[in-house]
């Protein structure tokens, strides 16, 4: 459960401009109509006894504790489920109510262990603190009567225990899993006496459960309790930080001991979350202490060398030294750096200002690269901005979700809740996605269109919907004259009319019936407020750019742009992706989006940093890839990213990392891309560092540091020495200088300061003097660019093609109890849901293949091949497979080809030609691999095959 | 800088916006994109490639390569 020490208002809040005023204990309160007495009382000062509801939850009144006196009714009723009327007098307090709710809670205990010193919610438990606020002293009924004291506890989940002899039954925990997760995962089992909590036949891991610890948080008891707290003991302090995982971005309360976190709970002010956590956020956070952190800094001259451990100052000398040696040697443009998306906005922003300022040029980009890069280009062009346009709660006012190439419920899991919660309310929903996602059906959310395409049609299907709505007359003309380029939307309406964008002329290439296409367009047309979500489905493919756009025009031709409910949304995939783009991480921009070659605002960097700017875009990643082969490019800083594991063609970014002559690594563990470096300077984990991230609804979140860096230095400050000993001074003191700093030169920036996070709890930019408390939603009076801006967008096949030797498409994604390439998660619990990649098929291709459920099988492509074991499942179309890149072992990206997006170069990672054949033994690369990662291994210092490192 | 995969990428860009209609607008877009997104070394490798004869390029591109060189061609230092 939550800390006692936190303000539980027993009811959720019923926001709205009417108001009632009712007498508590004689005192007035002034509450939005619709609010429980339960939560008034507490707005009044007055804390009403209760164990059955709790604020994230609707009333369920069955624990009769909260009873209370109204003056003129008969009866006791639950202060729970009356709501506040005008005049109402409510009494709290009185003999009769204490006697009532002294035999409620007497009933309670008499089938409650006694055990209270010993048990771990001891000093944070609600029965324990009804006991005492009801004046309970003696149980007339003993102790011996028939009771549920003999259950077995359940453990099966490593992170939470199920004791169902401490069970009140209040069914908090099943009201949560329904009402707040979506999961329905639990439930009352049995009548009367024997009514008791499940999670299906057997335990919770065996259950549907996904582990979002929303039971545990609800319960008031120590019946669902988190291990780290039975382990550890309650916390003595806490301290609010954000979510390291995916763009999301909640907010947490970090309970700690010390410096040593007890627990994360989500926390209940978060705006991203409103008080709901998923798997990762929630429990996954060991990785953080876990032995693997590399502490001390490292350095080596050949790759092939021990690491010798050295000090900071050593390391950074030595690092300086190698970056002005390749620079005297063969040009100020043959280093670079990238940005991580896993560290703060502050440390991202220092990082592209090393490149820029000390070492010279734009050779600065960022793993958006691979992810979101055709968001940024689609949506600028289109929109005027690189950003979603909502903020979460809109969904709350959608009447249609549209969910194309995501996968909310793994990727994105508590706003997936709240998306399914709006639909549970009626909301229809459209996906778009090769695979049966989970959302497609859930409990009580049934899509009512799933266009389940071929991968690499996204942009046909996108032109067929278009036409649809052009030619069946359902743009809003009106909108789109109001706001939108008259002379670029009469071109693309030409060109979206065409028949070759029919459904039916597309049916063929996309896979999708036609008829299907012509009703979803329909539906998004004309359902009121329509609202589109995407993730890297769109955006990882040869057309990634030109999909991000057909969506944007999609919305502009239906003016689903600018109000709540409506709007084009980028579900990113990392904590701090939006912020890491927007803090100037890409080799053609200035933070802000500005872009190198606008002269003013150059000036004002080069003014505002002493240096001249250069005028030019740097390399993207893959282009240091290929100048770092060809020779041309020599020295790489890396912050927080594993591109040796995440990027794709992983043959190809093994020779460009090997022909590096210096090669700097900065993460909190010895990570694939760290075997081939020079100089390892270990990192800090977000638990070790003040800073922001900012999500994917653009706000800017606070992080906190909660103990001192393992290493001792955070990421921020290892830049900063980095650029101090290139010459380039920077001496911030802290974080929040650093943010002064970009506030003073960003414009959407303008207006953020820590002391307005402090008050504000989180921003969304813009924030300036025109929304100096942020921007919810954009492109409200009118688009960013002025008018939005159409685009012709023709669908190009990518050059991937299927063939008889390559027969399958591969498609890659996410799982949701693992992060991006693992490094985090696989050092957590969290493996037990997911130990290795394995590939989906399915049962005709299985069956074609002689593969059945459990297989291992070789998975090649025309790039390499690696060995998977096989799960066969209806969730696939036939033709297409599908694995995940989380281990490094699995090799995925060996087998992932170097198409990309034709205007990012994001890669293709959604489609490769693949034949998948039975195979017992691992691939020549998985030996190769298991051989390297060994021998790297023996190279640390002290930690000789000690297991993994990276 | 491997030209083929230069070319590619190109040949890539000159797909997207040789849709539009207005085929010097499209050439013109061609030309603005590699100058805003292509760092120097790759923009001259590519323009070497044209004066070798320019095998692969679509034709696309190669007009904007002609049409609009002194865009493309790096300022400078670079």
């Amino acid at each position: 459960m939550y800390s006692n020490k936190v303000i539980d208002h027993g009811t959720p809040a019923r926001p709205g401009p009417a108001t009632v005023t009712v007498q508590i204990d004689g005192a007035a309160v002034t509450v939005p109509a619709g609010t429980s007495v339960l939560r008034a009382a507490v707005d009044a000062g007055v804390r009403i006894p209760k164990l059955c509801a709790t604020d994230s939850l609707e009333a369920f009144g069955s624990c009769r504790l909260c009873l209370v006196e109204v003056e003129g009714r008969r009866g006791f009723p639950a202060s729970c489920t009356t709501p506040c009327e005008p005049g109402m007098r409510v009494r709290t307090q009185s003999k009769r109510l204490a006697d009532l709710r002294r035999g409620v809670m007497e009933l309670y205990i008499s089938d409650h262990p006694l055990d209270c010193l010993t048990c771990p919610a001891n000093g944070n438990c609600e029965l324990q603190d009804m006991a005492g606020v009801t004046g309970l002293r003696e149980v007339r009924y003993g102790q011996d009567g028939a009771n549920h004291l003999t259950g077995a506890k359940d453990t099966s989940n490593p992170y939470f225990s199920f004791d169902p002899t401490k069970c009140i039954v209040c069914s908090r925990c099943v009201r949560a899993c329904d009402e707040v997760q979506g999961t329905f995962a639990l439930t009352v089992q049995g009548r009367g006496f024997d009514s008791k909590i499940a999670a299906g036949p057997v335990d919770f891991m065996a259950s549907e459960c996904v582990s979002c610890g929303a039971c545990v948080q609800a319960c008031p008891t120590a019946t669902l309790i988190e291990k780290s707290i039975a382990e550890q003991g309650q916390p003595d302090h806490a301290v609010v930080t954000t979510c390291a995982y995916c763009g999301v971005g909640c907010s947490f309360r970090a309970e700690m001991k010390g410096a040593e976190v007890v627990r994360m709970v989500p926390h209940k002010d978060g705006k991203a979350n409103h008080g709901h956590s998923c798997v990762k956020g929630r429990f996954a956070w060991g990785y953080a202490t876990h032995p693997d952190r590399i502490r001390t800094p490292m350095v080596r001259d050949r790759i092939t060398d021990p690491w010798r451990e050295v000090t900071w100052d050593e390391a950074i000398a030595h690092a300086a030294r190698e970056i002005r040696r390749i620079q005297d040697r063969h040009g100020r443009d043959s280093v670079g750096g990238i940005t991580s998306s896993r560290c703060t906005n502050e440390e991202t922003y220092l990082v592209q200002k090393l490149v820029r300022a000390a070492f010279g040029n734009n050779n600065v980009d960022t793993c958006a690269r691979v992810c979101h890069s055709p968001t940024g280009y689609g949506l600028k062009t289109t929109l005027g901005e690189s950003a979603g346009t909502q903020d979460f709660d809109s969904v709350e006012h959608s009447d249609c979700i549209v969910v194309i190439g995501a996968n909310p419920t793994d990727g994105h899991p508590v706003f997936a809740s709240r998306m399914k919660q709006r639909l549970r309310q009626g909301a229809k929903l459209i996906v778009v996605d090769p695979r049966r996602i989970d959302l497609v059906r859930t409990p009580h959310v049934v899509a009512d269109f799933h266009l389940q395409l071929r991968p690499g049609t996204n942009v046909a299907v996108l032109n067929a919907l278009a036409h649809v709505v052009v030619t069946e007359g359902l743009a809003k003309e009106d909108y789109v004259r109001a706001r939108c380029e008259a002379a670029e939307y009469e071109k693309w309406k030409t060109f979206i009319a065409l028949p070759k964008n029919s459904p039916e002329a597309l049916e063929a290439e996309t896979g999708v019936p036609a008829a299907q296409i012509r009703g979803a367009a329909r539906l998004y047309a004309t359902a009121g407020n329509a609202a589109i979500y995407y993730g890297l489905g769109v955006t990882e493919h040869s057309q990634g750019s030109t999909t991000v756009m057909a969506i944007a025009n999609l919305a502009m031709a239906t003016g689903n742009i600018g109000r709540p409910g409506v709007g084009v949304n980028p579900l990113r995939g990392q904590n701090n992706v939006q912020g890491s783009c927007d803090m100037g991480s890409f080799p053609h921009e200035l933070p802000g989006y500005r872009h190198v070659a606008d002269a003013a605002t150059r000036e004002r960097f080069a003014a505002r940093w002493g240096v001249t700017l250069q005028d030019e875009p740097g390399l993207r990643i893959p282009n240091m890839f290929d100048a770092a082969i060809d020779g041309s490019f020599k020295a790489l800083y890396v912050q927080g990213e594993d591109i040796a594991q995440s990027d794709p063609d992983t043959q190809h970014v093994q020779k460009a990392l090997e022909s590096l002559e210096c090669l700097i690594v900065q993460d909190i563990f010895l990570n694939e891309t760290a075997k081939y470096a020079h100089v390892f300077l270990p990192g800090s984990s977000f638990l070790e560092k003040d800073g922001t991230f900012t999500n994917a609804e653009r706000r800017i979140s606070p992080v906190r540091k909660v103990m001192p860096p393992l290493a001792g230095l955070a990421d921020w400050e290892v830049t900063m020495a980095l650029a101090n000993a290139l010459g380039y001074p920077m001496h911030y003191r802290h974080p929040a200088e650093i943010m002064a700093e970009i506030a003073e030169l960003t414009p959407t920036f303008a207006g953020v300061s820590y002391d307005k996070l402090d008050r504000l709890g989180s921003i969304q930019w813009p924030c300036n003097d025109a929304a100096p408390e942020g921007t919810p939603v954009m492109h409200e009076q009118q688009f960013v660019r002025g008018k939005g801006r159409f685009v012709v967008t023709d669908y190009v096949a990518t050059p991937e093609r299927t063939s008889r030797r390559f027969p399958l498409i591969l498609t890659t994604g996410r799982i949701l109890s693992q992060y991006n390439v693992g490094a985090q998660t696989r050092r957590t619990g969290n493996t037990a849901w997911h130990r290795a990649d394995e590939l989906e098929i399915h049962p005709h291709d299985a069956e074609q293949r002689g593969i059945r459920d459990g297989d291992m099988v070789s998975l090649q492509s025309r790039k390499g091949e690696t060995t998977l074991r096989a799960v066969v499942t209806e969730r696939m179309q036939p033709g297409v497979v599908y694995t995940t890149f989380h281990h490094p072992e699995s090799g995925v990206n060996v087998v992932t080809t170097e198409n990309s997006d034709w205007a990012t170069n994001c890669p293709e990672y959604k489609v490769t030609a693949v034949q998948v054949v039975l195979q017992a033994h691992k691939s020549d690369w998985q030996l190769g691999f298991a051989q390297a990662a060994e021998q790297q291994i023996g190279l640390l210092p002290g930690r000789a095959r000690r297991g993994e490192g990276g | 800088m491997d030209v083929r995969k230069l070319v590619k990428m190109a040949n890539e860009i000159g797909a997207f916006f040789a849709a539009d209609p207005d085929h010097g607008l499209a050439r013109e877009n061609i030309a603005l994109h590699l100058q805003r997104f292509w760092e120097p070394r790759m923009r001259r490798r590519i323009l070497l490639h044209l004066d070798q004869g320019g095998e692969g390029l679509s034709e696309p591109v190669r007009e904007a390569l002609v049409g609009h060189r002194g865009r493309i061609e790096p300022r400078g230092g670079g």
